[in-house]
């Protein structure tokens, strides 16, 4: 495995951006003794659609995790390097996680609404942050991030029901309708759609994309054709490397290095 | 596509998107005020866990002082060293060789004339009795039991450490307090002990017969003996019957019985004595086992058939748990080679869930040898002054003697109790360790 | 014969039976070209042997010895003088207990009057009698069953297949044992509270609000009739239970979360057998602690606040009881909270990671995650857990027994003495009592009051906590 990490190299194609909105460099990340991230360098723009792609275990959910120290919650995992938001960099000692997470919000895996109704769990971020001072102003935010979500008109009679109660996609929705009730800068995204149908999958992706005019995302995915459908640029992650980071359309139809290629054409993964 | 032709598209979008811009900016700024706020409750939140856990382990540390530093006092006892006069007039005693005689001799006259020419200012009844009081009772049997050993010391003086009464050595113990104890005793006596204290007469010497006697109306006479060995036949007997009918009961709801109501049945019935008051198993001890059956009362065999009615959930609970931890492969494996049913609990699952198996027995047990309501309701109250010597004498338990102890007026079964709550936490947790110990070592991840 | 002399044979016999059980088979098997022929293994020959001379010898001898005493005592009242015809229930008792105590030798025999002595010899006959005959059955059967398994074991006798049922059938009999004990307390309890609730209506039992079960021991004597109204029982055990619970869930659920969610591995590993010693300390120990030196220190709080200057002013003064239900409510709070804290724990833990992980990720405090979603999520976990507690404060004996009081004072102040159900069924179990009288059966309804609420509570409690269990699995 070693060997193999050694032939990677360094990173290929267009990964350092001028003005990003994120930078990263020189990102190790370890869990305990082993080593999960290698020398990782990139930037995330303005309003840019990221996405990372890259076979089982390569470390995206890692690396992602790391963009607003989700890491810290579990135990032996250190993490080296700089990552800054806007030019600070978030692993600073004064940097406070609370704040952090609140401009850099992400969506998980596996839908996961609290035990409560739609509306409190919509209504929860803008409650501990303290971000409204009415029950109107909540309500106008409980309802706008349902409307971005696509998910309103399909709860906006059972606002009062249970969130687990939905269905998977929808739950997916209105986890993202809960991390948007905050209006985060950065949205994280690890494998939104991989517990969901392709209806469900296909209203996700578009709500991807309505949203990118003003979110910067990075999406974990494994699927590639969703990385074309919705990303503006793909990062190729091999055994804790980043093999590749290119325009999307690129990546797909012309990539640079060859373990991309394979991966993409199916050779493994 | 270059940086470039993105920093266009970016300004692009950063015209349309002005207003939400703006919000963005006001959502932090409104997340940083009250940051501050946030993060006190934090800490205050924090700070009540950390108080509660404090206070639990402070109501540890103080049951424990308090435990000990009245109790310690109990292994030390108080003796009377006495110059005795062992004349063959005053024993009554014209045989040496005579058990008969050497064993109803008057060995109480020898230690009161002793005491009598010690202090000869006791001349009245009165003073004399409270003379006397200063010594045990039970002192003269402790002198009989020497001289039946050495019938030849009859005739000389012998210098003995006599028992003192149990006011005596509360007094005694006491000296250093701020207000020594006096309790009932009167101000000649207390001049008495002075002046045996001055001649260094007293002497604190390791209580033997706080281990080696039963139960006494005498603090100095009274000892845990009686109630361990009764605790230990009924703790035997428990052991027996709880643990084979647990592990079969376990067994058998693992390996063989059917999914069924009847099968439901007796799970329910599992967890629901699991939770049951103890005190209601002593209602049925009493009304089943003394009222139907005509069980004697009293006596350890009772006692240890109502705790293991009483443990057997908890080790049926802890047994499942650890056949469950058997994996399925193994027994597929032994199946596969053609061992039967029974082969394959015997020789497979047995073996590798009997460590999970004895940890369940053993906190079962420990829970079991410190109760004491069940044993009150079968009559394991009874004041026993023998030490058992059977699982059909009667008894009483550690628990028991300690409730019964705590009762009692007198000063110096505070201490007592206190040394036998000693004794019995002692014992509950080097059993408590040993299951932990085992459950660590024998922990088996497949 | 002595008992253990009797177990000692017929244990020998059991080994004899094994060796000769599998001899026979090997032996029988031997013209018949070896071992291997035999339909099952030699050992299970040898158990079917044991089986055989096991099972109708020891459950005779422990059907005989559950039932002896019985049938000898209905002999000895048979063989009373006449005069005893006429006699109540409770000299009757009493009689008999003094004729066993001389049997026993407990009380001397010399100075009781002779037909005592007699009685006491003849009871000791019959004791004698029926433990020989039992011997003498006992063994013949065990022989009895040996010679049929020698007759039947032969190579085709398909030994491990009867074994194997033996096995399964013992095990069968074992679980329900579980069953047994539950039928055997409601027994108990049941009859005689019926027995009770004929001398004493129900709804003044349920409803009376006094208590006083001195009842005349002799008929003719004058006295009291007693007042059998538990509600100031009830007060009590609700008083100090409540007292218990104030002191108990906010700390133990405190202590979960601090030690599931912020302590390191390291503090966790040294506070966690803390909290189970605590746990594991007898509830004598406590009764004995909160006697002794709990009740006297908020006696002495109490007397020290009237002599302070405050109370003098504002003409404040407490009246503080040297058996407070606090002293013993606050006990068994303290006795209570590691309980709470491991079931909480349990509960706290259950609750998946992905659910504060999306709290954490909308950037809110580790506080929050807890406050407003881990407890929302665990709640009905936790609220099993403290309706097991409180079923656990209800049926707690020995702390309310040693320092609670006797006096069924009707109160909810927490400086008076109170007293509770489990406390008045132990002062009236303990020591003699004359059957029948409704003083001792009151202990009974008291009990079954106890086991039916104890029971309401176990079982919704554990409903409630298999629920959430299987939500989040
Ligand atoms: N909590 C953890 N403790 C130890 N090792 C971990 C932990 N989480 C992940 N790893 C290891 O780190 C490496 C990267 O894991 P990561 O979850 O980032 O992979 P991934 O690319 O997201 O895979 P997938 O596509 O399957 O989600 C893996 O080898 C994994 O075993
Ligand atoms: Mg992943």
């Amino acid at each position: 495995m070693e060997q193999s990490i050694e032939k990677i190299g360094p990173t290929i194609g267009q990964s350092l951006l001028e003005n990003p909105k994120m930078s990263m460099r020189n990102v190790d990340v370890f869990y305990g003794d082993k080593q999960a991230i290698y020398d990782v360098n990139l930037d995330i723009g303005k309003n840019e659609v990221l996405s990372m792609i890259g076979p089982s275990g390569c470390g995206k959910s890692t690396f992602l995790r790391c963009l607003n120290r989700m890491n810290d919650t579990i135990e032996g995992c250190k993490v080296t390097g700089s990552f800054d938001l806007e030019g600070k960099n978030i692993y600073h000692p004064k940097m406070d996680v609370v704040p952090l997470r609140a401009r850099v919000g992400m969506v998980f895996q596996k839908p996961n609404p609290f035990p409560k109704t739609i509306y409190d769990n919509v209504a929860y971020g803008p409650k501990i942050h303290g971000l409204v001072e009415s029950k109107t102003d909540l309500d106008e935010i409980v309802e706008s991030s349902l409307q971005k979500a696509g998910l309103w008109d399909e709860v906006k009679d059972r606002l009062d029901q249970q969130g687990t109660g939905l269905s998977g996609g929808q739950q997916q929705r209105l986890c993202i309708a809960r991390t948007i009730a905050i209006s985060p800068e950065v949205i994280l995204m690890d494998e939104p759609c991989s517990a969901l149908d392709p209806i469900a999958t296909s209203k996700i992706e578009n709500l991807i994309t309505e949203l990118s005019e003003n979110y910067t995302i990075a999406i974990v995915t494994h699927s590639m054709q969703q990385a074309a459908r919705v990303s503006d640029r793909t990062a190729y992650f091999h055994l804790g490397k980043l093999v590749e980071v290119n325009d999307t359309q690129h990546l797909f139809t012309n990539p640079d290095h060859e373990l991309t290629e394979a991966y993409i054409t199916g050779r493994f993964g | 596509m270059s940086t470039i032709e993105i920093d266009i598209e970016k300004s692009n979008e950063s015209n349309c998107t002005n207003e939400s811009e703006m919000k963005k900016v006001n959502t932090i700024e409104l997340v940083n005020k009250n940051l501050k706020k946030r993060y006190r409750a934090e800490r205050r939140f924090k700070a009540y866990g950390l108080v509660s856990i404090c206070f639990a382990l402070l109501c540890l540390v103080v049951l424990f002082t308090d435990i000990i530093s009245k109790g310690h006092g109990a292994f030390f006892q108080t003796y009377i060293q006495l110059e005795l006069n062992l004349d063959e007039d005053v024993l009554e005693v014209n045989d040496i060789q005579n058990m008969k005689q050497l064993a109803s001799a008057n060995y109480q006259g020898v230690i009161r004339q002793s005491l009598r020419t010690l202090f000869p200012d006791a001349k009245k009844r009165h003073d004399k009795r409270k003379l006397y009081a200063l010594v045990s009772s039970g002192a003269s049997y402790q002198l009989a039991d020497q001289i039946k050993a050495q019938p030849a010391l009859v005739g000389t003086t012998i210098s003995v450490f006599v028992l003192a009464d149990d006011d005596v050595d509360t007094w005694f113990k006491s000296l250093d307090d701020a207000k020594p104890f006096i309790g009932r005793m009167s101000e000649k006596q207390l001049v008495w002990l002075e002046s045996l204290k001055k001649s260094g007469s007293l002497h604190k010497k390791f209580n033997t017969t706080f281990f080696n006697n039963g139960d006494s109306r005498e603090p100095e006479l009274a000892g845990i003996k009686g109630a361990m060995i009764g605790s230990l036949f009924t703790i035997l007997v428990t052991f027996l019957l709880s643990f084979t009918v647990g592990i079969s009961t376990a067994i058998y709801l693992e390996e063989y019985a059917p999914k069924n109501l009847f099968t439901d049945f007796i799970e329910v019935n599992i967890n629901n004595l699991a939770a049951v008051p103890s005190i209601i198993f002593g209602l049925l001890g009493l009304a089943i086992f003394i009222g139907m059956f005509g069980m004697q009362r009293s006596i350890p065999l009772l006692g240890g058939v109502v705790l293991s009615l009483m443990t057997l959930p908890t080790i049926i609970i802890s047994s499942r748990a650890a056949i469950k931890a058997v994996p399925p492969s193994i027994r597929q494996a032994a199946l596969g080679m053609g061992a039967s049913k029974m082969q394959v609990i015997l020789h497979h699952v047995l073996p590798l869930a009997m460590p999970g198996m004895l940890t369940g027995t053993i906190i079962g047990l420990a829970q079991a040898l410190g109760e004491t309501a069940p044993l009150l309701m079968i009559g394991m109250v009874a004041f026993v002054v023998d030490v058992p010597g059977a699982l059909t004498d009667p008894s009483t338990a550690l628990p028991v003697q300690i409730f019964l102890w705590a009762d009692s007026p007198e000063r110096a079964f505070v201490e007592r109790t206190s040394a036998a709550i000693m004794v019995l936490l002692a014992f509950l947790i080097s059993m408590n360790t040993v299951a932990v110990f085992l459950r660590k070592r024998l922990e088996r991840r497949w | 014969m002595s008992s253990s002399v009797l177990l000692l044979v017929i244990a020998m016999l059991f080994v004899f039976s094994y060796w000769s059980g599998r001899g026979k088979a090997i032996t029988s098997a031997q013209h018949l070209g070896g071992v291997t022929t035999l339909n099952s293994l030699p050992f299970y020959y040898g158990m079917l042997a044991v089986l055989w001379c096991a099972i109708p010898c020891l459950v005779l001898v422990s059907l005989w010895s559950m039932f002896d005493e019985t049938v000898i005592q209905q002999l000895l009242v048979s063989q009373l003088p006449d005069n005893s015809a006429d006699m109540s229930s409770g000299e009757m008792t009493l009689l008999l207990n003094k004729v066993n105590n001389i049997a026993n030798g407990i009380t001397a025999a010399s100075g009781q009057p002779v037909y005592m002595q007699d009685a006491a010899n003849y009871l000791l006959s019959l004791r004698a009698n029926s433990h020989l005959a039992m011997s003498v059955i006992a063994l013949s059967l065990a022989v009895c069953g040996l010679s049929i398994a020698w007759v039947k074991i032969n190579p085709e006798l398909r030994a491990r297949k009867q074994v194997e049922t033996v096995f399964k059938l013992i095990l069968l009999l074992c679980s329900c044992i579980a069953i047994l004990t539950t039928v055997g307390i409601v027994l108990s309890v049941l009859f005689e509270s019926i027995q009770f609730f004929n001398k004493v209506p129900v709804s003044e039992f349920l409803f009376g609000l006094h208590w006083s079960p001195q009842v005349a021991i002799r008929e003719d004597q004058v006295g009291g009739s007693g007042a059998f109204g538990a509600i100031p029982l009830f007060v009590g055990t609700l008083l100090i239970s409540a007292i218990a619970m104030i002191v108990a869930v906010p700390t133990g659920l405190m202590s979960a979360i601090y030690l599931s969610e912020y302590a390191s591995k390291q503090v966790r590993s040294w506070v966690k057998p803390l909290l189970e010693i605590l746990a594991g300390i007898p509830t004598v120990v406590y009764g004995f602690f909160a006697a002794l030196t709990v009740a006297p220190l908020i006696r002495d709080t109490g007397d020290w606040l009237n002599g302070s200057w405050t109370f003098e002013l504002l003409g404040l003064s407490l009246q503080v009881s040297s058996e407070s239900a606090l002293a013993a409510g606050l006990v068994m709070g303290v006795m209570i909270i590691p309980f709470i804290s491991s079931l909480a724990d349990d509960v706290i833990n259950a609750v998946p990671q992905s659910l504060r992980d999306g709290s954490l990720g909308l950037g809110s405090t580790h506080s929050e995650t807890i406050r407003q979603v881990v407890i929302p999520a665990a709640l009905p976990g936790i609220v099993g857990g403290v309706l097991l507690a409180v079923s656990r404060a209800i049926g707690e004996t020995m702390i309310v027994v040693m320092a609670a009081g006797l006096a069924a004072n009707l109160t909810a102040n927490p400086l008076e003495s109170v007293t509770t159900v489990t406390v008045q069924i132990v002062t009236m179990l303990v020591g003699d009592q004359e059957f029948d009288s409704a003083k001792t059966l009151s202990a009974f309804a008291l009990g079954l009051m106890l086991f039916v609420v104890t029971l309401t509570l176990n079982i919704y409690a554990l409903r409630v906590v298999k629920k959430y269990r299987e939500q989040y699995e």
